[in-house]
Formats: C-alpha cells, sequence, structure tokens
C-alpha cells in the first residue's frame, strides 16, 4: 500500500508531536518541581542530551536509505534537524537566562575560563545557518551551495562530541556511547564515499 | 576584612532561602501532618536517632538545605557517577558492624569498632555549607565530633605530619568500583594541623539522624573550607604518614584536583570558573551565588596556609 500525502501530513503531525514530548516533560517537570535538588541542571543536560539525540536521529536518515533502500526517512530530514535546532536553543537559552542570570559579568568571567563551553557555543553557531537556510525557498535559492553549506552537520556533530567530552568529570561512558553513534553514521557515509569514487 | 566576608554569609540571600523553605516546610508538615492522621506511630520515628544532639562550636546560622535534596544529589562514584543512580545503589551497603582501621606513625594502631569510636567521641550538631567541586552548594546539620579530638586518642607519633582515610573497598556491592573511573579504593588526606583544626569533624549523622547510605555512612570527614571531594565517605582506615598521601581525584587527574583543594574563587578549575556556586534547592530563577574564599571559613582557617601560594597549591 502506499500512502498519499494526506497520510504523510498526519504521520508529520505525529512525529512533530512525538518530537515535543521531551520539551513537555521537562517544562512539565520544571513547574511541578519534580526535577530533583539541582532543576536548572536537568533542564540544562535535559535540553542538551535531546540536541543530541535528534542529531542522530537526523544523521541516521541516509544511512537508513543507503542501508535499505527505504526513501521515506528522507521526508523527515528538515524536521529532525530543527529539532536539533530547537532543543539546542533550549539549552543555550537555559544556560544564559537561568545559569548565567542574565548576567553579563557572568558571562564575562564563566565562559572563557570553560573550553567546553566555548566549544558547545561554536557548535550553536555551526547549527544557525542551516536552521536559517532550511525553507525550500532558501534550498531553491542557494542551489548547490545549499547541500554543501548543510554539510556543516557534520562538523557540528563532532563539536557536539567535544563539547560532551570536555565537560564530564572522568566517567566517559555517555559521551562514549554518543562518540559510536555519530562516529557509526559518519563512517557509513565515508564507506559509501570511498566505494562510489573507488 | 575576612570577619566582614563572614557577616556575609549570614545575612546575604538567606531570607530568600527562607522564603522558599517554608513553602517546602508547608508541603511537608501538610504532608507529615496527613500521615500523622492516619498513622500515629510515625511522629515518634520522625524524630531520629540524634534529634537532642547539642549545637556545636562553629555551626553557621544558615538555613538548611532540603533534607530530600541533600539526600537525593551525592557524587558517590563508588555506585555511579550519576548522582540519583548513586543514592539508590548505596542502600546495599551493609554498615553494621563497622570498624575502623588505625595503622602507621600512631602509638595506638588498632582495629576499633565504630561503636568504641562514638562512645569515645560524643556528637554534636554542626551546620555547614557544603561546596562541591563541580560550583554548587548547600547546607547541612552534620552530627558529628570533632576529628582532631579522635586522631588525639590514637595518640599519633611526632612522625606524622599527614592523615590518610580510606573507604571500603567492596565491589560486590559498589558497583562503580568495578569500573576503572578512579583508582579504588578511594583515598584522602590531611595534614596534620589541617585535620587537628576544630573545623574539621567526623560525621555520623545528619539533620537529627542517622547518615544516609548515599551521604557517606556510617562514617565520613567534613572538611568544610575545602571542595567537597575531601570530606571522603564510609571510611575503614586511617593512616597516619610522613608523606603526603596520593589521593583518589589528584592522582586521576593531577592538573585538575590538588592534595589541598581550599574552596578557592579566585582559582578556576581549569575548565570552568569557582567564581559562583549553585545553591541547592533555590527556585530556578534565583541567581548563583558568589563563592567565598574557604568558603566563608578563612577567618578560622587562613592561617593554616599562611606563606603559601594558593594558586599553585590548589
Amino acid at each position: 500500500m502506499t500512502l498519499g500525502k494526506k497520510h504523510w501530513a498526519v504521520i508529520k503531525i505525529v512525529v512533530f508531536i512525538l518530537s515535543l514530548m521531551p520539551f513537555g516533560w521537562l517544562i512539565y517537570g520544571a513547574i511541578n518541581d519534580q526535577l530533583g535538588a539541582n532543576p536548572i541542571e536537568a533542564l540544562h543536560f535535559g535540553f542538551g542530551d535531546w540536541a543530541l539525540r535528534f542529531l542522530c536521529i537526523g544523521l541516521a536518515l541516509t544511512p537508513v536509505k543507503t542501508l535499505t533502500g527505504l526513501s521515506w526517512p528522507m521526508r523527515f530530514r528538515r524536521m529532525m534537524g530543527l529539532f536539533v535546532f530547537f532543543y539546542a536553543s533550549l539549552h543555550l537559552l537555559v544556560f544564559i537566562v537561568l545559569d548565567l542570570s542574565l548576567s553579563w559579568e557572568a558571562f564575562k568571567d564563566e565562559v572563557p575560563k570553560s573550553p567546553y563551553i566555548l566549544m558547545g557555543l561554536l557548535t550553536f553557531l555551526l547549527l544557525l545557518p542551516m536552521a536559517v537556510t532550511s525553507t525550500k525557498k532558501m534550498q531553491k535559492r542557494l542551489g548547490r551551495s545549499w547541500l554543501t553549506l548543510h554539510r556543516l552537520v557534520y562538523v557540528a556533530g563532532l563539536t557536539a562530541l567535544v563539547h560532551f567530552f570536555w565537560l564530564v568529570k572522568k566517567d566517559y561512558t555517555e559521551p562514549l556511547v554518543y562518540a559510536a553513534v555519530i562516529g557509526g553514521l559518519l563512517g557509513i557515509r565515508i564507506v559509501v564515499y570511498c566505494k562510489e569514487e573507488g | 576584612m575576612l570577619i566582614k566576608t563572614k557577616a556575609i554569609i549570614l545575612s546575604s540571600q538567606i531570607t530568600d532561602r527562607a522564603v522558599f523553605e517554608s513553602r517546602r516546610e508547608f508541603i511537608k508538615a501538610a504532608t507529615a501532618l496527613s500521615a500523622g492522621l492516619m498513622l500515629p506511630s510515625l511522629g515518634q520515628a520522625e524524630a531520629g536517632k540524634y534529634a537532642d544532639v547539642p549545637v556545636g562550636p562553629y555551626s553557621a546560622k544558615l538555613q538548611a538545605t532540603d533534607r530530600e535534596d541533600v539526600g537525593s544529589y551525592t557524587n558517590y562514584y563508588e555506585f555511579s557517577s550519576n548522582k540519583k543512580d548513586s543514592t539508590v545503589l548505596a542502600r546495599g551497603l551493609k554498615t553494621k558492624p563497622w570498624s575502623v582501621e588505625v595503622v602507621g606513625d600512631v602509638e595506638k594502631p588498632g582495629v576499633y569498632n565504630l561503636e568504641d569510636i562514638l562512645k569515645d567521641n560524643p556528637v554534636q550538631e554542626r551546620i555547614y555549607r557544603f561546596r562541591c567541586v563541580e560550583a554548587w552548594s548547600m547546607v547541612v546539620p552534620w552530627i558529628g565530633f570533632p576529628l582532631g579530638d579522635m586522631l588525639q586518642r590514637f595518640k599519633p607519633t611526632s612522625k606524622a605530619k599527614f592523615v590518610e582515610f580510606t573507604t571500603i573497598y567492596n565491589p560486590e556491592i559498589m558497583v562503580g568500583q568495578r569500573s576503572g573511573v578512579l583508582d579504588w579504593p578511594y583515598v584522602e588526606g590531611l595534614r596534620m594541623d589541617e585535620a587537628m583544626h576544630p573545623l574539621a569533624i567526623m560525621a555520623t549523622g545528619m539533620y537529627g539522624d542517622e547518615l544516609p547510605n548515599q551521604n557517606g555512612a556510617p562514617l565520613r570527614l567534613i572538611v568544610p573550607w575545602k571542595y567537597g571531594f575531601k570530606s571522603i565517605k564510609a571510611i575503614v582506615k586511617i593512616r597516619f604518614t610522613e608523606n603526603m598521601p596520593e589521593t583518589a581525584w589528584h592522582k586521576s587527574a593531577p592538573n585538575e584536583y590538588g592534595f589541598y583543594a581550599n574552596v578557592n574563587p579566585e582559582v578556576s578549575h581549569p575548565r570552568w570558573s569557582q567564581s559562583r556556586e549553585r545553591v541547592l534547592g533555590s527556585s530556578i530563577f534565583t541567581p548563583k551565588r558568589d563563592t567565598e574564599k574557604f568558603n566563608g571559613y578563612g577567618a578560622e582557617v587562613a592561617g593554616l596556609y599562611s606563606g603559601m601560594d594558593l594558586t599553585r597549591f590548589i
């Protein structure tokens, strides 16, 4: 059975709502004092984790197509990419508004002392132009350079990992899991590229 | 100057916290009340083992952090590097019976039962601010006794320049010890004069009751002017020694965690600032508080380090 335009519209709405659920849980938890002893950290890490998870999902769509021949996952590429940006923006917003309390003095003091925060900011700056040019209109206008620009996502994946590795205190289990996933997804692309070239 | 700093601890920002706490206290009181109506006996159990302990000297007049928060946000890598997981996993540790082995440059070495140690060292309450190296802090009403008093009873010899503490090694229960995140068992240490300082205590309880396992039961160190990782948990061994002990975090990352680890807003961790700290239990819109040198205990302990360059001796 092939799905029509209408079906896909409904499926997209369902995926959209599912993707918003982590946001809903975290905000609900914050309002109801259910985020434990350090709610700012819980929000901050929660949004950061989900940005990274959506990045993994987004990076998995092309390899799924390559390996299985299924093309429908590609329909969700834009949405997944924008959710990466959504959660990364919230992650940054929690840092600036809640952790630093919008204090320029705190920003000036704390950010330069933290290589991992600088790496996080760099990652956000890499995501920003992709989010801005994510519309169909921009895609058309930029033509081939749109594709080049959006290859920035590979760089952002790597800087996000470095950001994570640099912040943890000794136990690298979590960033290693993400490194394995992102490494694998980028690795598949390299293998495919080499085969096509060779 | 230092005295002025001390005054700031006692006044600033407490009002805010008091308001916050009163809200939680209200919720707790309401819960306790409704529980009490159903099960009147619960009220007595709530009183706790150390409910009538006298307040000791140096106890700060600070509003204590919510007990729930202190008991659910612990760095206990022996169980997990996740603060919540370690809380749950720590329940499996058996803390009775417990004994402490005393060795090294000391006249009265031996294995001491914890009950005997407690007989010789009457407990008192000490409310201290606890500042973690991860830039958060909480205020805990510890129950304990002065570390120096206990150490003196073991009669350290003149050779003893340092004292080293070791946490129990039990990878069957302490599942975090099965991985090589740190070199187990956890070891911490103090210079003799630091250990003899009356602010340093051995804690066996908090909030008028016994220590929960996740907070270091049955016996832990509390050195309030140093970062939390110095305050080693579940101590089974005390060694007096001539040489500076190699401590767990220092061994794992010598450029990040020093032997002294005095709280110092002027010296950042290589990866983050130490100028401010998140006060646990405050609302998400409360700004961080400015960290104080020696965690606010400068008037008492700064003299221990006179002539030392604290940017070098981290």
